[in-house]
């Protein structure tokens, strides 16, 4: 899933700084899996926002909607009577970026905000742990790493690791942060395939990953 | 020949070889790369220019290896694929060479997050055994990473880095291999401490023919005081200053640590000196070049010879 976090109070607050009257909307993909952005989080934001303001004597009003998902039209059409009827001064999305990008695009005379930061394409680890495993290069070959994505997950995206930073299992950038390219050793030993890791693998083609343009699919069989 | 570096020139003809190292100024002033390179000049057979290490921005080591040129120093150019992707690297390996530098040494680099710099955002295109790869295709196909042809081919003494004291040991033979494999000619060794880990490294490299494959060189960095091996000790990564080595330092007179420390990396150079595959010794006195004479000449490796 795509994990996201609040941006801090502070931030939000600055954003709508010069606003009375905002629709905050939430969403029920993957950051309500990951505790960012759902119905429950919207709710306590809404809260925040409104006690901090009236400490500063200025309240805020805001109305509250959670829609299925922010990253497709159908839903964002939802809030077409909302926005007609209550006159908002913006519209703060607690999507991951999508949302309120496609938000934006619907509305065009509207200011909208971010309320979270989009961190990465990842899992859970543990309750309330999140961590990277994906970057979306587009041509997936983690097979050839025991499973194990080296791009995403090694600090320098090494095809021919673990580097000489490697120390007890972890990164030489944080002690938080576990090798990949031990851990990649350690499967590829438990497979009986460390012959493979004594390849030298060879240039990436990166065109599929960000590198060659803001990306798109087209599904012809779908497409009507 | 491959490129007919002094280096390169050194080992053909059966020498231990000595490398030093200097690392760029931080600012445009050129005035203490003479200083410094004064110090190195006879006393090694080349010096590794560092490429902006531990990721603080310096002088560009190619500016920097033309000056030592100038000098009369051969330099080895570090290349790191963090700041550049594979037009740079190509486009600076292409300059490089047009600058008259021969000796190239191939590296991925430290993470930024320990530089000056640490909201840079990182290139990383390839990696060190790619980079390897590519300097080889330039010189033994004289193509680029793309198949073109190169108008003029650059010859190059390749070079690498490996780490034996870092995790998982029981790969870091492989990864020897691998950099051979991908095109190396010679290898440094990080700074070592740990002597017997790295005999069993060495004893592997030599079971497995490697060092019949390639020219390795040991990396000795004298230790100037006990702050300092404790600072490598707990902050450089992949670095493993021993405690017997804190322990000699730690009893001698504090104003005599440096001097002991000096007279550990001649023990050590003596050491690796009698080891079955050690072609050279990498003399990283960082920040010490004045006593780069006292090291070599500890280590009864002058004068160093004179190669046609």
């Amino acid at each position: 899933m795509v994990v996201g976090e609040s941006k801090p109070i502070e931030e939000i607050l600055s954003m709508v700084a010069d606003f009375n009257k905002i629709l905050l909307t939430g969403c029920k993909g993957c950051v309500t899996v990951c505790n960012a952005g759902g119905q429950k989080e919207v709710g306590i934001l809404a809260s925040a926002l409104k006690i901090a303001r009236k400490k500063e004597g200025r309240e805020i009003e805001i109305d509250e909607i959670t829609l299925e998902r922010q990253c497709d039209p159908e839903y964002i059409d939802q809030l077409e009577d909302p926005i007609a009827k209550n006159g908002y001064d913006a519209v703060v999305s607690m999507a991951c970026s999508v949302g309120p990008q496609y938000i934006a695009k619907h509305y065009e005379d509207m200011l909208v905000f971010p309320a979270l930061n989009t961190t990465f394409i990842g899992g859970s680890l543990e309750h309330g742990v999140w961590a990277e495993f994906c970057q979306a290069c587009g041509a997936c070959g983690i097979h050839n790493f025991g499973a194990l994505c080296p791009i995403a997950r090694c600090a320098k995206s090494l095809l021919n690791g673990p580097c000489g930073g490697s120390a007890g299992g972890k990164c030489e950038i944080s002690q938080e942060t576990d090798c990949v390219w031990h851990l990649i050793y350690e499967r590829m030993s438990r497979l009986g395939q460390l012959d493979k890791m004594a390849n030298v693998v060879m240039f990436k083609d990166w065109t599929s990953s960000r590198d060659g343009g803001p990306r798109k699919i087209v599904r012809e069989d779908l497409k009507q | 020949m491959k490129a007919g570096s002094n280096l390169e020139k050194v080992f053909a003809a059966g020498h231990l070889a000595v490398t030093g190292e200097l690392g760029p100024p931080r600012g445009a002033d050129t005035g203490h790369i003479h200083e410094k390179g004064k110090y190195l000049i006879g006393m090694v057979d080349s010096v590794n220019v560092t490429d902006n290490q531990t990721a603080v921005v310096r002088m560009a080591s190619m500016a920097v290896c033309r000056l030592l040129l100038d000098m009369g120093i051969e330099p080895n150019l570090q290349m790191v694929c963090r700041d550049r992707n594979r037009l740079a690297i190509q486009a600076d390996l292409l300059g490089a060479s047009g600058l008259g530098i021969k000796n190239v040494l191939c590296l991925s680099g430290d993470h930024q997050k320990f530089g000056d710099h640490p909201q840079a955002k990182n290139v990383f295109d390839i990696d060190s055994m790619q980079l390897i790869a590519t300097v080889k295709k330039m010189r033994d196909e004289g193509k680029l990473i793309n198949d073109h042809e190169c108008e003029g081919v650059p010859p190059y003494f390749i070079g690498a880095a490996v780490n034996p004291f870092a995790d998982p040991f029981d790969f870091r033979v492989t990864r020897l291999a691998k950099k051979i494999e991908a095109g190396v000619d010679f290898i440094q060794t990080q700074c070592i401490y740990n002597m017997e880990k790295f005999r069993t490294y060495m004893q592997q490299a030599y079971d497995q023919g490697l060092t019949e494959k390639c020219y390795i060189m040991a990396g000795i960095t004298p230790l100037k005081s006990v702050g300092m091996a404790r600072y490598m000790q707990k902050f450089v990564p992949g670095l493993e200053v021993t405690e017997d080595h804190i322990e000699r330092l730690k009893g001698v007179d504090k104003k005599k640590q440096g001097d002991e420390g000096i007279k550990i990396a001649i023990e050590q150079m003596q050491e690796v000196k009698e080891m079955k595959g050690i072609a050279g010794i990498h003399v990283m006195a960082i920040e010490w070049e004045e006593r780069v004479e006292e090291l070599v000449t500890g280590a009864g490796l002058l004068p160093r010879p004179q190669v046609a």
